[in-house]
């Protein structure tokens, strides 16, 4: 999977991840589905609503997000093409709490923020059999 | 029949489609019928015999977990719809 994601909203998302240090933060992609590539043109930032005490290591998107979002990029004739959360002080690779509560087809796009600032980001995708994670390509743009 | 909405990232299992219409009484037989109708969807909703805990099931806006989970009854024309939970963490 290759996802195609502009420098400014890349910068936005990356910018919210940095705001929720030292808690984990994320948040929707949505765009078009071409083939094996996926291109975003916009970013949802979601609330975070695991328990207060455990969010340093954990995120949670309510539900009620998810079926809003997909909602209306469904009717927009856009799709919902992922997430993305943080791993604070953390490499950027799926946990295995990131894998067990992964979805195959989405992009997992995972940003590393160490000491408050963004330091990588990587693109995952779940293999079809949900035994491991696949790393996709990052694509940034800059248009 | 009933209907059921697929969230997007099991569309590639329904052949794009994002509504299916299903057969059944209750939440477990649209199920049954859903992944006879796809078995490539089954391992994603269900850990054995199990509904997978970040699988959540909908009718209209009611979550079955809140009814009588997969024994809710499911009427001729009803709207259910599979509404994943989306979570991470570090480790």
């Amino acid at each position: 999977m290759e996802l195609v994601i502009s420098t400014e909203l890349h910068d936005r998302l990356a910018h919210h991840l940095e705001n929720t240090f030292p808690n984990e933060g994320g948040g929707f992609l949505v765009g078009h589905i071409k083939g094996d590539a996926r291109q975003v043109t916009e970013i949802h930032l979601v609330e975070n609503t695991f328990a207060s005490e455990e969010q340093f290591h954990r995120y949670l998107a309510e539900v009620g997000e998810f079926q809003r979002i997909e909602d209306e990029a469904d009717a927009r004739g856009l799709s919902l093409l992922g997430y993305f959360h943080s791993h604070p002080d953390h490499p950027a690779i799926p946990s295995e709490f990131d894998r067990t509560h992964a979805w195959p087809y989405f992009a997992y796009l995972i940003v590393s923020v160490r000491g408050g600032k963004q330091a990588e980001s990587r693109l995952w995708e779940l293999a079809t059999n949900r035994e491991s994670f696949i790393e996709g390509q990052l694509s940034l743009s800059h248009s | 029949m009933a209907t059921i909405k697929i969230p997007t990232p099991l569309r590639a299992y329904t052949g794009g489609n994002a509504e299916v219409n299903v057969s059944g009484k209750t939440v477990s037989a649209i199920l049954s019928d859903l992944t006879t109708q796809f078995p490539d969807l089954r391992p994603h909703l269900f850990n054995g015999d199990e509904l997978r805990n970040f699988v959540n099931i909908f009718i209209g806006d009611e979550d079955v977990r809140f009814r009588s989970g997969l024994e809710t009854e499911v009427e001729p024309g009803d709207k259910l719809r599979i509404i994943p939970s989306i979570a991470g963490g570090r480790k």
